[in-house]
């Protein structure tokens, strides 16, 4: 980048000075009338688009900082509007916001909701990381050629089918089995069936970065190991994986980041009860879900909105320390680099 | 000590074979899910037809179809133009600074964004804030937020992976850095950033969350209303549009109003789902004629 900079500064420098060398002057014809001043000719070919391409570079910081400053003016005002403390937000289980404008007084326990994001998430990540590193290993290492063709096209679709269709399928298909065959209570509503339907979605999420991950991989370091006389398999698991870990985590970690913001596929199945659930057959509640739920009937500016946006502000913050921690994983590896 | 190595050797392979087994395995599982769950979505489907499903009305998804294209058009008018320029300062202008790197991690948080903070923060400032009642443009600047990062990055990929000697050769002949781009170096990638477009419009067309409380959950068309002020005139943006996606969330929590709502619903769904096929068979198209085009080969 700095590199091609430069070349390009220079490129337009040597173009001005060569603009400069009389000999052109001297052969440009003299009855050519130049109508625009080299300024305004600048201007109009470079410095008007460069400042408006800079402008819209830079709305992206500004967008970013606007949600980020919306999000905490909003969220924070369950602590400081209505004076509830952050412990209260995080570990009670006493759900009861007063929904008048400007009331308080109620209780603004979110401790349900996040372990039941917490539950589905964790759930969901459990099913899916094995099935999608096995399925980036299969088509990377083992098919490579059906691989390329078949399965990244197919992940891409996987990744496309809209959220709510996932929860429909849930809500049709895995509910109901999950009723007839393990006899959950509530009718199949369940963590189990959120975590799934989690699991499907965020699984091909981490199989495409984990695929790309193990695929960029130097082909040498393999090499060195079958030279030596490894098996595929103990290539894969001493050479491959490891040295892809990095990528494989940022894989991981994207996924969760899905698993986490995702609202409403969860909320079709997930049975929206107020409850720590008693086991993974039984129905919870989770922050998106209480979000997409509630957030149209609360008065706005009410204790129960404000506390509404501190979940949406907790929701902001998961998903800004995920980020945090894939820059955290590339650092390190470029360190051992 | 020969014994003892045979042994290894004949362990290794057999566990070598077994673990081939289990990837195989886990592929075709894979490979079978994809197949077996759009065969289901697609086929149930098409079994929920009924007579007047297509029809403009309460019984019908073609308003709610209608508002996703609709919104979809509007969101891309939106997110296409701005995407691209900040995609053009990152390539091409951005230093290698702080600021720069401050963009970066705006694009990556805009883009790991969970969809219904996009849609709060809409209802707060498009709505809330102005004043208005749910409207498809609130809905489509939501959507744009959601397609803005994917569609710089696109950009951005794009011109950094045209050969160096296209700017070279343009800039050679005089042409200024900002000629050379859209002159030389935008027609170059034109197909590329068109691949990316066509995905974030297959994501705009499934995106629900974001639009719960912006775009609305309802509909009130008149087909032969055209004044475009007119709250129940299909083509003004300042009126509420529910899309596809959310019908069937729709469907779901107030189903027991219709009759047919779960008909509804598996119909929307198969069509959204071949919509997004659809899209992303034109985007591989695309990216595949883009390819042949660069490298010269007859396919």
């Amino acid at each position: 980048m700095n590199k091609e900079s430069a070349v390009s500064e220079k490129a337009k420098q040597e173009g001005a000075d060569r603009s400069k060398e009389p000999a052109f002057t001297m052969t440009a014809p003299s009855s050519v009338k130049r109508t625009r001043t080299p300024a305004k000719e600048k201007f109009l070919h470079e410095n008007l688009g460069r400042g408006v391409v800079t402008v819209f570079g830079f709305a992206i910081i500004a967008i970013t900082l606007l949600i980020g400053v919306f999000l905490i003016v909003r969220g924070t005002g369950t602590f400081t509007k209505y004076h509830h403390s952050v412990a209260e937000f995080l570990f009670s289980s006493d759900w009861a916001p007063n929904d008048t404008a400007d009331e308080g007084g109620g209780q603004v326990g979110a401790a349900i909701y996040i372990v039941g994001s917490l539950l589905t998430c964790g759930l969901g990540l459990l099913i899916a990381a094995p099935f999608a590193l096995g399925a980036a290993i299969f088509m990377t290492k083992i098919v490579k050629q059906a691989g390329d063709r078949i399965f990244r096209p197919a992940v891409e679709i996987f990744v496309g089918i809209p959220s709510v269709v996932y929860g429909w399928v849930g809500l049709t298909i895995l509910v109901p089995f999950i009723r007839d065959v393990f006899h959950a209570p509530m009718g199949g509503y369940s963590v189990l069936a959120a975590g799934i339907v989690l699991a499907v979605m965020i699984f091909p999420t981490i199989t495409t970065v984990a695929a790309d991950a193990i695929a960029s991989v130097p082909a040498v370091y393999e090499m060195g190991a079958y030279g030596l006389g490894s098996t595929r398999w103990q290539v894969i698991r001493h050479i491959t994986v490891p040295a892809a870990k990095n990528g494989i985590f940022t894989g991981i970690i994207l996924g969760l980041a899905r698993a986490f913001g995702e609202a409403l596929a969860v909320a079709m199945v997930i049975g929206k009860t107020r409850a720590f659930p008693k086991g993974i057959l039984y129905p919870t509640n989770n922050l998106t879900a209480a979000i997409a739920a509630d957030m149209g009937n609360s008065a706005n500016g009410g204790e129960q909105n404000l506390a509404l946006w501190s979940m949406a502000l907790l929701l902001f913050l998961i998903s800004m320390f995920f980020i945090f921690l894939i820059h955290f994983i590339s650092a390190k590896g470029e360190l051992k680099k | 000590m020969n014994e003892e190595m045979k042994r290894r050797i004949k362990s290794a392979k057999f566990f070598d074979r077994l673990m081939t087994g289990v990837f195989s395995g886990i592929g075709g599982f894979f490979l079978g899910l994809i197949i077996v769950l759009a065969g289901y979505i697609i086929i149930k489907g098409i079994m929920s037809y009924y007579p007047g499903i297509f029809a403009f009305d309460a019984n019908g998804i073609g308003n709610q179809f209608f508002n996703t294209i609709y919104l979809v058009f509007l969101s891309l008018v939106i997110s296409v133009p701005s995407g691209v320029l900040a995609g053009i300062y990152m390539a091409e202008y951005a230093g290698d600074n702080k600021l720069t790197k401050a963009i970066r991690i705006s694009i990556e948080s805009l883009s790991s964004l969970p969809s219904i903070v996009v849609g709060l923060f809409g209802y707060l400032v498009f709505i809330l804030m102005t004043g208005m009642k749910w409207n498809l443009f609130a809905g489509a600047l939501a959507v744009s937020i959601l397609s803005l990062p994917s569609i710089t990055t696109t950009t951005e990929d794009a011109l950094r992976s045209l050969p160096k000697s296209y700017k070279e050769g343009s800039m050679g002949l005089g042409a200024t850095h900002w000629t050379t781009i859209t002159q030389v170096m935008l027609p170059a990638c034109t197909s590329r950033i068109m691949t990316g477009v066509i995905l974030a419009a297959g994501r705009g067309f499934g995106e629900a969350a974001a639009l719960l409380y912006t775009a609305g959950q309802s509909t009130v068309i008149n087909w032969s209303n055209w004044d475009l002020t007119s709250k129940t005139c299909p083509f003004n943006p300042f009126r509420p549009g529910e899309t596809l996606a959310l019908h069937i969330w729709v469907m779901r929590t107030e189903g027991s109003l219709n009759a047919n709502s779960e008909n509804i619903a598996n119909f929307s769904a198969m069509v959204l789902v071949v919509m997004v096929l659809a899209f992303s068979l034109l985007a591989r198209y695309l990216s595949k004629r883009q390819e042949r085009k660069q490298t010269g080969a007859k396919a």
